[in-house]
């Protein structure tokens, strides 16, 4: 019983702190404070996984997205010294994309709580998926063969981009 | 708690092993004065000790702890404090997933010594160290200082890049250890458990079958610990201090905790993988020297032996950090990139391609 109250309020914080990092980092108007509220709501997100087992998730968020992508970030914020808001029309048409974000989610939510039915999972019939690397390794490539190679393939088309869009013209 | 109890004196005596070492390699004395005066009146022992810098590190730590901490006007306050904290964490918490020693249980069976016994460990190690880059980055970026910004722009492109080839290199060492049919494992302990086996290719350690891996992965630990010849974010010549420049006191001396716990525990992965663990010679397990020394009943002694060659190790690999330093100039900048990315980085996919296919060959 109290683990199942310590496992509540491991959710309840790193739900929070996913939240909180995730709204810093659309509000806060300085980038580099944008960047360390992403990397806030990663470590958050990565907690939540924690939480569910999945620990070959939670580490593959924190090396790929925490790790790198963010500082990457870090790294073209510093290196481009963005400073302030942007234009007005980005700022208009920010505004709208968020509404209609904003709109969505509450719409999805509202949907969910009106008609969803939620079967109470019996836990010893839950497939545990994420507990060994042999189970990701034999859905990734078997059920979720082709989203792989699709991203695969826009990764390499997006590589090839970045490498003719940044070649000097000669 | 032990662990960390022993890893902070751990990279402080590595700040003074440093000092000596450099000194000894330079053919000077090194630091060889301090010295309690309460301890000056021990007849032999206190002038060996003094004459070893062995009191040198307490005066440092001291100072460090009783320095003024200057926050410069011009800095941004909040990172600028919260950078070196930041050092400690990943530098610290990477210790937990890093096993150091192994007990034979009542079975019979090998346990290894671990805190987090976590099938990931290895992609664990890696995650949180990467984390490691933020602090430099921040640090460099806060002091609000050209020196400073350039030493954290440099880092942050400097780890990314090496990282890959790092992650590349021991993809050979995984692929062995994880045979078709069999549940797959990242851990570190399965590594040495594989390097332990009986027969000549059981028995040898991974440096040896896959030499390429090995030395790619040390080229990529110097490069990851900013370790010379690879320290672009100090680079003391060109910028000063580099992220570094603006802090004084205990936070500077958090950065090098972080960096010597870095170096411990990247030491320690190295051996894990390419060098046997806990194991004392290649073709000689810690079982049969259990067995040999009569304790294969004793966990305690088993497990303490096991501990003490681990250190050996580690320590001997510390000892190639600084002996390193001390030998390689340091790289223009234009240089560690071309390096990382146009020789490591292909060179580790090459390896990658040829050991897959020796690995194919060699299980049909």
């Amino acid at each position: 019983m109290e683990a199942a109250i310590m496992v509540n309020l491991m959710f309840t914080v790193f739900a929070l702190v996913t939240v909180i990092g995730a709204i810093g980092a659309v509000l806060s108007r300085n980038t580099v404070n944008a960047a360390m509220c992403l990397l806030v709501c990663l470590g958050g997100v990565a907690g939540l996984f924690v939480e569910l087992d999945a620990f070959l998730l939670a580490f593959l968020l924190i090396l790929v997205y925490a790790g790198a992508v963010v500082a990457l970030f870090l790294f073209i914020i510093m290196l481009l010294d963005v400073k302030g808001s942007l234009g007005g029309i980005n700022r208009n048409f920010s505004t709208v994309a968020s509404l209609a974000a904003v709109a969505l989610i509450i719409a999805g939510v509202a949907a969910f709580l009106r008609n969803a039915v939620l079967p109470t999972p019996n836990p010893a019939s839950v497939l545990s998926v994420g507990d060994t690397l042999k189970s990701y390794a034999e859905l990734l490539f078997t059920t979720y063969l082709l989203p792989v190679e699709v991203v695969g393939f826009l990764l390499l088309s997006a590589m090839l981009g970045v490498i003719a869009l940044s070649r000097k013209s000669t | 708690m032990a662990v960390i109890g022993v890893m902070f004196p751990l990279a402080g005596a590595c700040s003074m092993a440093e000092r000596k070492i450099s000194a000894w390699i330079q053919g000077r004395p090194g630091p060889n004065r301090a010295i309690p005066f309460w301890f000056s009146w021990v007849p032999v022992l206190g002038p060996i000790l003094q004459k070893l810098g062995a009191f040198h590190l307490l005066a440092d730590g001291l100072k460090f702890l009783f320095k003024e901490d200057v926050v410069p006007g011009h800095v941004n306050k909040k990172y600028f404090i919260a950078a070196p904290i930041l050092a400690m964490i990943p530098a610290l918490s990477t210790v937990t997933f890093v096993p150091f020693g192994a007990y034979i249980d009542l079975g019979g069976n090998l346990t290894p010594l671990i805190l987090a016994n976590v099938d990931v460990g290895l992609l664990a190690v890696f995650a949180v160290s990467s984390l490691g880059v933020y602090s430099v980055v921040l640090a460099g970026w806060a002091s609000n200082s050209k020196y400073s910004f350039l030493g954290g722009i440099r880092a942050s492109a400097q780890l990314i890049s090496y990282e890959l080839s790092m992650t590349l290199a021991v993809v050979p060492v995984l692929l062995w250890i994880n045979a078709p049919g069999t549940a797959g494992t990242m851990s570190l302990s399965k590594a040495v458990e594989f390097q332990s086996q009986p027969g000549f290719w059981g028995g040898a350690w991974f440096a040896f079958t896959m030499p390429i891996s090995a030395l790619i992965f040390l080229i990529c630990l110097f490069a990851e610990t900013n370790r010379q010849p690879f320290d672009m974010a100090e680079s003391e010549a060109d910028l000063v201090g580099g992220f570094h420049t603006e802090y004084g006191a205990f936070k500077w001396s958090l950065f090098f905790v972080a960096e010597y716990c870095h170096m411990i525990v990247g030491s320690a992965v190295f051996i894990l993988l390419f060098f046997g663990g806990w194991n004392p010679l290649p073709w000689l397990p810690l079982s049969s020297v259990a067995a040999l020394l009569h304790i294969t009943e004793l966990p305690l002694l088993v497990g303490l032996l096991s501990i003490g060659i681990f250190l050996g190790k580690i320590l001997a690999m510390l000892f190639l950090f600084m002996w390193v330093r001390w030998t390689v100039p340091r790289f223009r900048y234009d240089q560690v990139m071309k390096l990382g990315w146009q020789k490591l980085l292909p060179l580790a996919i090459l390896n990658l391609l040829v050991t897959i296919i020796a690995i194919a060959v060699i299980q049909h």
